[in-house]
């Protein structure tokens, strides 16, 4: 079995955000970029599932700027064995919307005909969580989102789903798309040997017209801000004064 | 004329630092303050870092290491450098270069058991009365039959505490030179318990805690010739050979530690209010940031410059000696200056600034003191001169 992984590019979980002057979005000229920490995720579910003798290949795949080589390079040196790149912005400001990353995604996965595609549930920059239920869509294919177990057994998958509430535990055929949560595993760091590896392993190259897809924006953004910054608390002396504080502001 | 790095290059920072700031930052606490470095936390995090391949990443492949060259090994010191040394050096170690220098059969017994985690190194030059005047060192080895044999006492030995042995450099004899008599040294390895050998708790010192530094005594250790590393009498040369880039690896790990500071100065600077606003809008605060800044990126480019040089077979000693020179005196200045913008807070342990303070005192004098770097370096621009 083949397992697909998208995996994208976005600001480091540590920068600190900064918007634009012209607030057209965040500032992300010179920023540190890095994986999407739950693409990570998915990656190393990926791996494990290939160690455990359960998938055959991993392929990792993303679509943006060109740099996204370098987040495709990190998903093979973590262990996946090939990795395909989809140009579709020139500008880091430019983000591709769910529905046309999940067109691509679908075109990409009729071409691979993977058994499953495991992705992040979110991307930590628009945190959209999208692209998973779409590209599941667009396929016809059984979805299972925010995935904290993956139990695959043959042509289905056991998914164990953190809810609200709860664990729900879903049994989806393959193929199938899950989208993975933060407690299914620790991802591994990448390994100097697997970094030296991974410098010749293939990356094809390829563009949304391959695929006969159009990214052009369905979406607007009118304005991106900051957002309010807190206010300076009130102490209060004592119990009852805090309950009194808490009633006279109407939440208790 | 090409400044980035390789995609490749990336990676091993990446990885490299969030090692550092997720493996070795939580145990720092512990060991600044009880300056000790348990064994649990040595076997935990040793076995993390070789599974990261991190471990003893300077070694050649074919020996078992990563096989870094040596600008993407500095590069992975750097990182290394920003967190406490004892952790780093121990539990990510990278075995001296010097051990490759050794015979096929050394090389098992003394440099594979480096690399798997299993042991470590730690090199005996230093006397009493031989410091930097290495030529001046008393301690001795003479030839009986074909066996040698060591008198004498080395210090200031690093990690011969945990070591399973010590690579000695011993006077061997004299012989004439054009510039006069010069002693001949031969470097040994010597298992930790070789009889006559004893290895005593060293001084305790302001830098590095959770490191320790000891005392070697010689007492008639006699040693079959198969111990020799390299050639009878060329134990400079073996050292000259391999231990050159050490140098550029203490400046590289000064690199680091002087970014983490920097870090929280700049952090501190634009947080910390007095006087009705941030106080680096003070010029006062705000040029020491620059100073800092342009010094770091100075050190930086030095390091990295010998490095490659290093790589291509062209660097010169008074191009490491100046790297390691601007690195290790770009730290003082860093750490100094950070501390000096915290006010009071930065001589508080509650932050790792008064830590790296301390830490940066020794850089300048071992592998070299400051003086002995300055001596390389007007040596080379006078020497062809005659003068
Ligand atoms: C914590 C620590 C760990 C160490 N670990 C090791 C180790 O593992 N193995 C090892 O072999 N050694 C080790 N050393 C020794 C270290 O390399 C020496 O301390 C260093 O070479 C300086 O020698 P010294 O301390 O004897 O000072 P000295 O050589 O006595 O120097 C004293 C002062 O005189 C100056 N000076 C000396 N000669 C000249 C000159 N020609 N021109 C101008 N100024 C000069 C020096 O710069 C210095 O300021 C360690 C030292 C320390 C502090
Ligand atoms: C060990 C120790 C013991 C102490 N004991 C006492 C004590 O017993 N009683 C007591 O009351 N206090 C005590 N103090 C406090 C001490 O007086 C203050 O630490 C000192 O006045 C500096 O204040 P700060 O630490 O808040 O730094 P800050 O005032 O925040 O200064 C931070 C940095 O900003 C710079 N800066 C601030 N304003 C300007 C400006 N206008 N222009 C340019 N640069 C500026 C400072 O020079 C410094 O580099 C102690 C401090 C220490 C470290």
């Amino acid at each position: 079995m083949k397992v697909l992984v998208p995996v994208k590019r976005v600001i480091d979980y540590n920068v600190k955000v900064r918007v634009r002057a012209d607030g057209s979005g965040v500032d992300l000229a010179n920023v540190k970029m890095s994986m999407n920490p739950f693409d990570e995720i998915a990656v190393e579910e990926a791996i494990r599932l290939k160690e455990a003798g359960k998938a055959g290949e991993v392929v990792a795949v993303s679509i943006g700027i060109r740099q996204a080589q370098e987040t495709l390079r990190t998903a093979l040196a973590m262990g996946a064995d090939r990795a395909i790149l989809v140009v579709a912005a020139e500008d880091v400001h430019q983000d591709i919307e769910p529905l046309a990353v999940a067109k691509i995604l679908a075109a990409v996965a009729r071409e691979e005909q993977p058994g499953l595609i495991l992705c992040g549930k979110q991307a930590i920059d628009n945190d959209m969580n999208a692209t998973a239920q779409m590209t599941a869509a667009l396929l016809g294919w059984a979805q299972a989102t925010f995935a904290s177990e993956i139990v695959v057994d043959g042509d289905q998958a056991t998914v164990t789903r953190e809810v609200d509430g709860g664990l729900q535990v879903v049994r989806v055929g393959l193929p199938a798309v899950i989208s993975v949560d933060l407690r299914l595993n620790e991802p591994r760091y990448a390994s100097l040997p697997n970094i030296m590896k991974a410098k010749k392993k293939p990356l094809e190259e390829k563009t949304p017209a391959d695929y006969g897809v159009d990214v052009s924006p369905r979406l607007e953004v009118l304005r991106t801000t900051e957002p309010p910054s807190r206010k300076a608390g009130v102490m209060a002396k004592s119990v009852d004064e805090l309950v009194d504080m808490l009633k006279s502001a109407g939440v208790v | 004329m090409h400044f980035g790095l390789t995609d490749e290059q990336k990676l091993i920072v990446e990885t490299t630092r969030s090692f550092v700031e997720n493996e070795l930052y939580p145990h720092e606490a512990e060991v600044e303050r009880t300056g000790h470095l348990r064994r649990e936390v040595i076997e935990e995090v040793k076995a993390k870092a070789i599974a990261a391949g991190l471990y003893a990443a300077n070694i050649p492949e074919e020996y078992g290491g990563a096989g870094l060259d040596t600008l993407t090994w500095l590069l992975y010191e750097k990182e290394l450098g920003r967190a406490n040394y004892a952790l780093h050096w121990t539990c990510v170690a990278r075995p001296s270069n010097i051990l490759c220098a050794g015979t096929p059969e050394q090389r098992e017994k003394y440099l594979a058991p480096c690399v798997r985690g299993e042991t470590w190194d730690c090199l005996a030059m230093t006397e009493p009365g031989a410091g930097s005047d290495l030529r001046g060192m008393k301690a001795s080895a003479r030839q009986d039959g074909t066996d040698w044999v060591l008198n004498g006492t080395k210090h200031f030995i690093s990690h011969a505490d945990i070591a399973g042995f010590v690579i000695a450099f011993m006077a061997s004899g004299e012989e004439e030179t054009p510039r006069g008599r010069k002693k001949r040294i031969t470097a040994f390895f010597v298992d930790r318990d070789t009889p006559g050998l004893t290895i005593r708790e060293g001084y305790r010192n302001v830098s590095h805690r959770g490191y320790t530094n000891s005392i070697i005594e010689f007492d008639d250790v006699r040693l079959p010739a198969e111990q020799v590393l390299g050639e009878p009498h060329k134990g400079f040369e073996v050292a000259n050979d391999w231990l050159g880039a050490t140098r550029l690896q203490v400046g590289a790990t000064c690199l680091g530690r002087a970014e983490r500071a920097f870090a929280h100065a700049v952090e501190w600077a634009a947080t910390r209010t007095q006087f009705g606003q941030p106080i680096g809008r003070f010029q006062g605060v705000g040029f020491k940031l620059a100073d800092m800044a342009v010094e770091m990126k100075a050190a930086e480019l030095m390091i990295l410059e010998a490095g490659w040089k290093f790589d291509q077979g062209t660097v010169t000693d008074a191009d490491m000696a100046a790297a390691k020179l601007k690195a290790t005196e770009m730290l003082a200045m860093v750490a100094d200056e950070a501390i000096q913008i915290h006010g009071g807070m930065g001589l508080m342990d509650e932050l790792p600034l008064e830590r790296i303070w301390r830490d940066a005192r020794v850089e300048r004098i071992w592998e070299g003191t400051s003086e002995i770097q300055r001596h390389i370096i007007s040596r080379a621009l006078l020497r062809p001169f005659g003068a």
